[in-house]
């Protein structure tokens, strides 16, 4: 393998990190809030706004259901609005993070729910405020599911970023298709699914450690 | 004597928890106070409205452990739960310390809950949190600096007896060490009220001991007034200087602990009171009673000890003073909110009046008594 396409690896390696990153980033930022809220929102729930709630609900699942391909090309203009370009790396981000927000929403949705309501109903009971119930109980409770959460992310997010070669996104999943299928290099193709298997396991190892340390519900004595 | 069927229940009651003659309640100044309260919930979209509560007028002394005893269902977790604003009333007032909570907005609620302690039966302990950090919680809350809190908290891991464990994550402490970071929880706020919800209904018998103790130890050296509720009847019995009786969301019984439980009249009471010493009589004995008297038989008493009488040696008396023998059949000797209670069954062979006579007696020093039957 020439030094050339060693570069090459090492490049798309830096633009998929780069692309996984930052849309993990913003994605989490903006999905973490969501995901409290619509566990948060029902009737008779601590921020009750059940309409809300269905609206949210309604567009997170339609976001969920479309297919990332498509949505990379339907928001085109979009992506170019935030942007500047509809092309490159950093363009790529823009579909990433829109599919990444109601992918953690819902899935911090659920780890929220799991947190036990009786803690919820205690934290009352001690006067706190519905902010103080989210922070002091909601996300401490619900840290060793959210971890959990947000290491699937990565994880997808790692495969939606082999996509986004379609509007030249770049990274490693792009170098796999130009080079490894169109250009019949078998090898190349195989380094690049071994970088991407590593990524992964890296991430779940590191993501399944950090889970099992935030969580104190049984340890093993 | 035949003293088959004689027991001592005394001697599975919380010993610690001595009677409470000594703290007056302040009846002039309630601590809490149910004025014609009811509960409805909206029930689903066919179905009528459930009342859970209804014309509840209810007081709790001041200073005083008041028990609230009914079956599941009847609106006792309801009930505790409209003290602190967990639920609101449909109508009537609910007075804590003077001040109608149904009317108090978010934020005022918020600061009078912080002044009201609460158990419960779960624990409720955040399970990320350990010892100290889940005392040290309402303290956060309410805006308490990290320098008061370690000074606030120590002290309370101290009186529930968990100094050692300050470190330690719920899931490794037991439910009666869990119920103790519990109460210290509660009591972080120094509230004037503590609320316990089943607080012993998850805990074995010797735990729910061991936390009834603490209980009362709180209520007599902080002088904090404690409304529980339960089902369980050993529960009311060992602390409660007062007790309610609920039953299809109406308190059908108020009063002195002592006081309901040995004068029982209404059916609930009774049947939550099934296991209360003494009060079935013995199948040796019902299998051969008859009702009237027969040349020969003898008559069956049933003797009612109530507080301090219950030392007193009434019925060696009898045989003494009268000359009646005195044959005990069953019986047996309990303690309420920390007096005695007790009842004998016993068989007198004599004539018609000189039972007369042996009751006179009997009433005479305090002791009631009632003729049950005849056995030959």
């Amino acid at each position: 393998m020439s030094a050339d396409i060693i570069a090459l690896i090492v490049k798309a390696t830096g633009q998929t990190l780069y692309m996984v990153a930052v849309a993990g980033l913003i994605g989490s930022l903006l999905g973490i809030p969501l995901g409290v809220f619509l566990a948060t929102s029902g009737r008779g729930e601590l921020f009750a706004a059940p309409w809300v709630n269905k609206v949210l609900g309604a567009v997170v699942n339609a976001t969920r259901s479309t297919p990332f391909i498509i949505l990379v090309v339907a928001i085109i203009p979009f992506t170019r609005l935030v942007a500047g370009t509809s092309i490159g790396t950093t363009a790529a981000i823009v579909p990433l993070t829109i599919a990444t927000i109601p992918f953690v929403a819902r899935l911090v949705e659920t780890a929220i729910r799991e947190v036990d309501p009786g803690l919820t109903e205690a934290a009352r009971a001690m006067g706190a405020s519905p902010m103080q119930i989210v922070f002091k109980v909601l996300l401490a409770e619900a840290r060793p599911g959210i971890t959990s959460a947000l290491t699937l992310t990565i994880v997808s997010l790692i495969g939606y970023a082999a996509m986004v070669g379609a509007i030249g996104g770049g990274g490693l999943g792009d170098l796999g298709i130009r080079y490894g299928y169109q250009r019949f290099m078998p090898d190349v193709m195989a380094v690049v699914v071994v970088v991407l298997i590593v990524l992964v396991q890296l991430v779940q190892s590191a993501g399944d450690r950090l889970a099992r340390q935030f969580d104190k519900r049984s340890r093993p004595r | 004597m035949n003293m088959a069927v004689l027991r001592n229940t005394a001697t599975t009651t919380p010993q610690v928890l001595t009677g409470n003659e000594a703290a007056v309640p302040e009846a002039a100044n309630p601590m809490v106070v149910f004025e014609g309260v009811a509960k409805r919930f909206a029930a689903g979209k066919t179905g009528a409205e459930v009342v859970a509560l209804n014309d509840i007028d209810l007081v709790v002394p001041r200073g005083s452990v008041t028990g609230i005893i009914g079956r599941s269902g009847a609106g006792k977790s309801t009930l505790i739960r409209l003290v602190n604003g967990l639920e609101k009333p449909s109508s009537g007032r609910i007075l804590v310390d003077g001040v109608d909570i149904a009317g108090l907005d978010e934020k005022n609620l918020r600061a009078v809950r912080r002044s009201i302690g609460m158990i419960f039966q779960h624990f409720n302990l955040l399970s990320s949190r350990t010892a100290f950090g889940n005392v040290a919680l309402p303290l956060e809350i309410a805006g308490m600096d990290s320098q008061d809190i370690e000074e606030r908290v120590a002290p309370l891991l101290d009186l529930v007896g968990l100094s050692d464990k300050r470190d330690r994550y719920p899931s490794e402490l037991s439910g009666g060490q869990k119920q103790r970071i519990g109460i210290a929880r509660a009591l972080a706020t120094e509230p004037k009220l503590l609320l316990s919800d089943e607080a012993t209904s998850a805990l074995d018998p010797e735990t729910t001991r061991s936390i009834l103790a603490l209980l009362r130890k709180i209520n007599k050296e902080l002088g904090l007034t404690v409304l529980l509720i339960t089902h369980e009847m050993e529960v009311v019995k060992a602390i409660a200087d007062h007790i309610a009786v609920i039953d299809g969301g109406r308190i059908v019984e108020q009063g002195p602990t002592f006081d309901v439980f040995t004068g029982h009249v209404h059916e609930t009471t009774k049947a939550l009171l099934g296991g209360l010493a003494g009060m079935h009589l013995p199948e040796f004995l019902t299998s051969r009673m008859s009702q009237r008297p027969e040349p020969g038989s003898r008559t069956i008493l049933r003797v009612i000890f109530k507080g301090e009488n219950a030392t007193e040696p009434m019925l060696a008396r009898l045989g003494s003073d009268l000359g009646i023998e005195v044959n005990i059949m069953a019986g047996a000797v309990d303690e309420i909110a920390g007096r005695p209670f007790g009842m004998l069954v016993v068989s007198l062979r004599s004539e018609e009046a000189k039972i007369a006579e042996a009751r006179q007696f009997l009433a005479n020093h305090g002791l009631s008594s009632e003729v049950v039957g005849y056995v030959r």
